[in-house]
């Protein structure tokens, strides 16, 4: 057991153990040859990113484009996708919220598609790195910021003065408010990214026990068929968290944005 | 291969990343490819330029199309329905008529009947008026007839009377007076 | 010889810090349990709540991946 630990630290030593690279999936390389990657350099995410908006193209723009009254299969899912959206919005965020509906779904697409498609085997999952989840959030987040103060000025500091709670309380509760409502961008983006990367590097560190049966045929024979079951199992939970995170991470934008347009308790 | 590890030398991932280094020589990750700063200038930008794209495809050309299928087929529905009220109220409608015309024609058999009924009557009260009449004219017949017979008899008693009598008081040895014979007859009739 | 303190203090560090995660299903099965304790008992308000219901189950959620982010921090970056 050692060695395996080890294994994982020693890099891709070609050695006769089981091999650990959890990690490794999560590398940014260019897409095209070999190199540095630069700051505009097509990279293996940046391709993922693409499929993703051309996935999503070709589900809401492609999949309408007969415009049936009588929706085909396709279309009546792109149609369920904007309905869903749509009543999310205006169930937690309110009727007024409605004008910000494209950005939130332009959010909830982008994150589905990108945990969907990084599920295919050999695939990059974007949304597995924090630089790119804490961007979505930190958008939502400024974004709500800006828009609080816009629309309601200073009231918009109602938010963080509970007038429901006693008064000798309220400071106490002022400061836990604007901790807690600056930690939003954080939890935001790690909720999401950590989700993905342990998903992913889950499944990672149950397939490298499945070559166990060319190493010893007796703990083999206990070991692979386990760890196979486990991957199906660690990938149908995968597929659900995939659509829950990005449930989550709308329907809390959501909620901030209700917050900023009826800052008061 | 626990003497790996010492043999290379461990060094810090932390250190390698600070030196702007991510990949180890064999192409494995160094730390948590996440943390490696080299790489998040180039994921930034290529999330910031899809995002864009995809919320001006999505806000330009996705959204408004499903608003506008939606809106249609909500359209549709409605038009749909107004149709069926429509139908309905027409069928209903036509089974007012219906009945009415039924209630009409039960209405004039009736009328029918009663007429018919109301002839039959006049008919038969004509009928029984004149039978009535026959027999009443009959029975007056029949009574004089019988008050004539009677006064027949009656006068047939008294000259059978008469003459009885009279042969009764001459067989005695009177010698009857016709008149007085009479006289008492008439007496006694009365009596 | 330095290292190898360092790396043993890393992945004994990592084990702790996935005692967090138990906590963190303690209260993703607790919010659960509620919920359909009180959607059986009044099923009808029960499809109003699943937002909520998934919310409260990303929250406590979120907390048991910080744990486990602190633990592959351990393994990978220090």
């Amino acid at each position: 057991m050692a060695s395996e630990s080890l294994g994982m630290e020693a890099g891709a030593e070609k050695s006769d153990g089981l091999v650990f690279h959890p990690m490794d999936q999560f590398i940014v390389k260019p897409f095209f040859g070999e190199g540095a990657v630069g700051t505009f350099t097509f990279t293996n995410s940046s391709f993922w990113m693409v499929m993703t908006v051309l996935a999503a193209t070709a589900l809401l723009v492609l999949g309408t484009s007969g415009r049936s009254v009588i929706p085909s299969r396709i279309q009546s899912i792109a149609e369920l996708c904007y309905g869903f959206i749509r009543k999310m919005v205006e169930d937690v965020a309110g009727k007024d919220a409605l004008p910000y509906f494209p950005y939130i779904m332009t959010l909830f697409v982008f994150i589905i598609f990108a945990n969907f498609l990084g599920l295919l085997p050999g695939a990059f999952t974007p949304t597995s790195h924090i630089a790119v989840t804490a961007i979505l959030a930190m958008a939502v987040f400024l974004t709500v910021t800006v828009m609080g103060f816009v629309k309601n000025g200073a009231g918009f500091l109602g938010l963080f003065w509970v007038s429901s709670a006693p008064l000798p309380l309220r400071p106490v509760l002022a400061l836990i408010e604007v901790i807690s409502y600056f930690v939003r961008p954080v939890s935001h983006s790690i909720r999401l990214a950590g989700n993905m990367m342990a998903g992913h590097a889950v499944i990672k560190v149950f397939a490298a026990f499945a070559p166990m049966i060319l190493l010893s045929t007796g703990l083999g024979l206990l070991v692979t068929p386990l760890s196979i079951l486990a991957i199906t199992a660690v990938y149908a939970l995968e597929v659900l968290v995939a659509f829950i995170q990005a449930y989550v991470f709308t329907i809390l934008t959501c909620v901030y944005l209700k917050d900023a347009l009826h800052p008061h308790h | 291969m626990a003497t790996e590890a010492t043999q290379t030398g461990h060094v810090s991932p932390v250190s390698l990343e600070e030196a702007g280094v991510c990949v180890d020589s064999h192409g494995g990750a160094i730390g948590m490819p996440q943390l490696c700063g080299e790489w998040m200038g180039n994921q930034i930008f290529w999330l910031l330029l899809t995002l864009v794209v995809l919320y001006f495809v999505l806000s330009r050309v996705a959204l408004p199309r499903i608003e506008a299928i939606l809106a249609e087929r909500q359209g549709t529905i409605t038009n749909d329905l107004a149709a069926a009220e429509d139908l309905k109220v027409k069928a209903e409608e036509a089974e007012q008529a219906y009945q009415k015309a039924l209630a009409d024609a039960r209405a004039e058999a009736q009328a029918i009947v009663a007429e018919a009924k109301a002839e039959i009557q006049a008919d038969l009260d004509a009928a029984t008026a004149k039978a009535d009449a026959q027999i009443a004219a009959k029975a007056a017949e029949g009574e004089k007839k019988i008050a004539e017979i009677r006064e027949t008899a009656l006068d047939n008693v008294k000259a059978v009377a008469k003459d009885t009598a009279k042969e009764i008081v001459a067989a005695m040895g009177g010698k009857a007076d016709a008149r007085t014979v009479t006289a008492a007859i008439n007496a006694r009739m009365k009596g | 010889m330095e290292g190898d303190i360092v790396q043993m203090g890393a992945y004994i560090g990592a084990g702790l810090a996935c005692m967090g995660m138990g906590g963190a299903a303690v209260g993703v099965g607790n919010v659960a349990g509620n919920y359909l304790a009180g959607a059986l008992r009044n099923p009808s308000a029960a499809a109003g709540q699943t937002a909520t219901l998934f919310i409260g189950i990303a929250f406590a959620e979120a907390l048991g991946i910080f744990s486990f982010l602190v633990a592959l921090l351990l393994m990978f970056a220090v």
